[in-house]
């Protein structure tokens, strides 16, 4: 059937949005595209994962996972797509499905509670994928330097660092821009093991 | 552990699928969504139309309506405000009929070249 369909599949990038509850990922995807939600219905396993026997799915307990999702359409064939990662901890399981396939990650921290952004930090060092850290500073917030927040998250001296507003879209356009930067500069590297 | 679904067998729903029964999703039943499967990024596009039954639920006719041109699934779920899961399910049925086509994503890890990278760069900055 691909013989007389002129449509072609577009080239679709997918970037992460992560970082702890509350620190501005919504913000940021609604502030660089349109965002819509996206209801994951998930099966909430017991810890017998391993184990999982179909005949027991229909006493599992589901629950529905509102992920936010933006598009940026560069071109026809090019598309940018933004997945803001559940930011509660009981909703890890979707974070593989996420990740997969994934360009990078932009994970958000608030220096006000940068141990938020822990877990997210390991998540992507842990899988090699390519991710920046984008310090979101909210008013009030008591301003940090680049280099005291790389400091004290422990990071790569080639992870990028930025400052930045989630709720300009000029900022979150620069924090993307830095992100698929830093990925064209991993190019060829060989993924590193921990 | 190995438990092959019943009905015709596709390679797109692995074991963790569980059984698909067509009604069961769409009637609010829930399914476990085979990860790493009907990738999100996955794009279907609609077949030829008047080919084979039509599907059986509007929920089926809204997803081919919706892929005429290529979409993504993630989109497809957004668009017709449903959960991921529940159109995966749905676009099982598609594919199993051959009503729609579906094109996966480049493995994981694989990452685009340089032009690729650099033509988002310039794109966002167009934004």
């Amino acid at each position: 059937m691909d013989s007389g369909r002129s449509d072609r599949i577009p080239v679709a990038l997918k970037i992460l949005i992560a970082g702890g509850f509350g620190v501005g990922k919504t913000t940021l995807v609604g502030a660089v595209s349109e965002i819509r939600p996206l209801q994951t219905e998930e099966v909430l396993t017991d810890a017998s994962v391993g184990t999982d026997d179909l005949s027991g799915v229909e006493g599992k307990q589901t629950t529905t996972v509102a992920m936010d999702f933006g598009r940026i359409t560069i071109n026809d064939d090019l598309q940018v797509y933004l997945f803001g990662t559940p930011g509660q901890d009981r909703f890890w399981f979707l974070w593989d499905e996420l990740a997969y396939g994934a360009l990078g990650a932009v994970v958000l921290a608030d220096t006000r509670r940068l141990a938020d952004c822990f877990p997210s930090v390991d998540y992507f060092e842990r899988r090699g994928i390519p991710f920046v850290v984008g310090v979101n500073c909210f008013d009030g917030a008591r301003r940090y330097s680049v280099e005291a927040v790389r400091s004290a998250l422990d990071l790569d001296p080639d992870v990028p660092i930025l400052l930045c507003d989630a709720r300009s879209r000029q900022s979150g356009k620069e924090v993307l821009i830095a992100l698929v930067e830093h990925v064209a500069q991993r190019q060829g590297d060989p993924v590193r093991t921990h | 552990m190995r438990t092959d679904p019943p009905g015709p067998h596709h390679e797109w729903l692995d074991d963790e699928a569980g059984p698909v029964v067509r009604p069961y999703a769409v009637t609010g039943g829930r399914v476990q969504p085979a990860s790493g499967k009907f990738d999100l990024m996955a794009f279907v596009v609609a077949g030829p139309p008047d080919e084979g039954p039509q599907p059986p639920q509007p929920e089926h006719r809204a997803i081919i309506a919706a892929a005429q041109r290529p979409v993504a699934v993630a989109d497809l779920a957004a668009d017709l405000d449903l959960p991921v899961g529940v159109v995966r399910v749905l676009l099982g049925d598609l594919l199993a009929t051959g009503r729609i086509s579906m094109y996966e994503p480049p493995a994981s890890r694989q990452f685009p070249d340089d032009d690729i990278l650099k033509a988002v760069v310039n794109g966002l900055r167009a934004l």
